[in-house]
């Protein structure tokens, strides 16, 4: 009984003046670290690269992330476009069509309050006077990247928004049927899309005629991602880094002066194995005891 | 009326301002585009959220002329002239942190949970982590979790699940912490209340005329800036007053209202005896 009154006692001691404030300090660092490891974990989270499409002339993903203030003017221009507009037949503004770019809002599960497309929905129209871009304070949307460096004017085809891939199997071309919805939606029609024709051999009297994406001029806009015409779209848009490979630095084209300026600056790796000492006529007959003696 | 003049002023001021936005985007209005991350007035004076300036910066952003000259613009209004003024007269918050404090109130959830678990310095620690973060991840932390940025960017743009964010907000201030986000968490009222320090706009007040009904202190959302109620005939000084007037609305002595001052000590003008005097 009196072992247990002291202990309640101890418990109702009052704490020294420097232990109470040693106490609270540590209490407060431990919550701001909670706090802070908490709340880096979301971020992170949150700004892993996801399958989303930029406006024109954005920065690349991490220095966009960075830069983007995300004020949404870049969305404001898209809806007031031209063209985007609906006018009733007085020439009154009665209202607009959905712009193409949106900012992630929650539920989106995109980067918060940054401008993205979805192609399928709403594909980019490739405007001549890019309104998306001038509009953006930050500079997350880059002028020059998308400015002609000879006549100084806003050239949308210089955008690079993502990549149009095609799925074979489920692209009706492949199957022989002739459709070519996605080669006439191309704004670029011819250069960054071109048909390929061969001979379909399970006739033997028709042609394929085979939609095929050329990385160094698709721009990745959408348009035929929006066009094409079976249920899940059979070409479709991918951010750039997701669409490409890298070849590196161990391939290179003999036969292309470019290609070979390409690899100019990559610096030679020297690797240096020790040379065995064993006659070689030893190593082979050596079966490292494999077999009994 | 003369009771909710200044709440009602905000509420106009707080209204027009998104709707300003909201037209900018569905209607093509040229006043106010943008949003309170940064917009534009009359397509030419940019203007930009300070903080999430700051953030950027201390992320590595390259910040562009439009942007720094936007954000010097506002933090200049409000470190010369309105303090955290931003916080009661701008943002949406405010509306909905307001009316889960006028619930408290109303049906007297003040009285079951009386002991406030938080010190309201925490602002200025999650102010100091976001930027901490912002450095070391690359990007503007408070800005990809911030439910103010979800709530007035949702209304001009499209709200997705912002509505509950909103929900949160509003049953946060309700169960959990008094004034929670405005008063406890929120680190653009920290960045606000620390650069308003200074700030000319500030609320007197008289002690003489003062009869101590406290009902300034009851409505105040920071009340603690209130301290001299009563006791001193001084302004209140402390950056944390939001500058929402809803202290003078309420106050039937005419013992506080709104001056325009450099001095923090009040001289000419002011009255200077103390209550007991």
């Amino acid at each position: 009984m009196n072992h247990k009154q002291d202990k309640v006692k101890s418990y109702r001691q009052p704490l020294s003046k420097s232990r109470r404030g040693f106490l609270g300090t540590t209490r407060n660092i431990g919550l701001a670290i909670l706090g802070g490891l908490t709340w880096s974990a979301y971020v992170d989270e949150a700004k892993a690269n996801k399958l989303l499409l930029r406006p024109p002339g954005a920065l690349d993903e991490s220095d966009f992330l960075k830069t983007c203030i995300k004020c949404g003017l870049c969305v404001d221009a898209c809806r007031n476009r031209d063209g985007n507009v609906i006018f009733d037949n007085k020439g009154q503004r009665i209202g607009t069509k959905d712009p193409t770019l949106r900012l992630a809002a929650p539920g989106d599960n995109k980067p918060l309050g940054t401008p993205f497309f979805i192609a399928r929905e709403n594909p980019c129209f490739m405007c001549d006077d890019i309104p998306c871009v001038p509009a953006c304070p930050s500079g997350a949307l880059d002028l020059l990247s998308v400015t002609n460096k000879k006549t100084k004017k806003l050239d949308v085809n210089m955008a690079k928004m993502g990549l149009a891939v095609v799925h074979k199997e489920s692209c009706i071309a492949y199957w022989g049927l002739q459709c070519d919805a996605c080669y006439r939606a191309c704004p670029l029609l011819g250069k960054a899309l071109t048909i390929d024709m061969q001979m379909n051999k399970r006739t033997g009297k028709h042609a394929f005629l085979l939609p095929v994406v050329h990385s160094d001029i698709c721009t990745g806009c959408g348009l035929c991602e929006k066009a094409c015409v079976v249920e899940k779209a059979a070409i479709f848009v991918l951010p750039r880094e997701f669409a490409m490979g890298r070849v590196g630095t161990h391939y290179v084209k003999g036969w292309d002066k470019k290609d070979q300026q390409r690899v100019g600056e990559a610096q030679s790796i020297h690797t240096v194995t020790k040379r065995s000492e064993k006659r070689a006529i030893d190593k082979l007959n050596n079966l490292g005891g494999l077999l009994d003696e | 009326m003369n009771n909710v003049r200044f709440l009602i002023a905000r509420r106009v001021v707080q209204i027009t301002i998104i709707l300003l936005y909201f037209g900018a985007n569905y209607y093509g209005w040229k006043m106010l585009a943008g949003n309170l991350s940064s917009s534009l007035i009359l397509g030419t004076i940019p203007l930009s959220d300070p903080y999430a300036v700051l953030q950027m910066f201390v992320a590595g952003a390259a910040i562009s002329s439009n942007i720094l000259i936007g954000a010097v613009i506002i933090f200049l209004f409000y470190a010369i002239f309105g303090g955290r003024a931003f916080c009661s007269w701008v943002c949406p918050v405010n509306i909905i942190t307001d009316a889960a404090n006028w619930t408290r109130r109303k049906f007297g959830f003040d009285m079951v949970a009386k002991k406030q678990p938080s010190t309201r310095n925490l602002r200025y620690w999650v102010l100091l982590i976001s930027l901490i973060i912002s450095f070391f991840l690359g990007l503007a932390a408070f800005e990809f979790i911030s439910p103010i940025s979800m709530i007035h960017r949702g209304i001009i743009f499209g709200m997705g699940f912002g509505w509950a964010a909103m929900v949160i907000l509003y049953l946060f201030d309700l169960f959990v912490l008094k004034n929670g986000w405005c008063g406890h968490i929120c680190p653009l009222g920290g960045f606000y209340s620390i650069i308003g320090k200074f700030r000319l706009l500030k609320v007197r007040h008289d002690s003489v005329a003062c009869t101590g009904c406290m009902k300034c202190k009851v409505v105040c959302p920071e009340s603690q800036v209130l301290h001299m109620i009563d006791k001193v005939s001084i302004p209140v000084t402390s950056g944390e007053c939001t500058n929402c007037g809803r202290c003078i609305d309420v106050c039937e002595d005419n013992a506080l209202g709104f001056f325009l001052k450099v001095d923090n000590n009040n001289k000419k003008g002011e009255i200077n005896n103390e209550k007991n005097e």
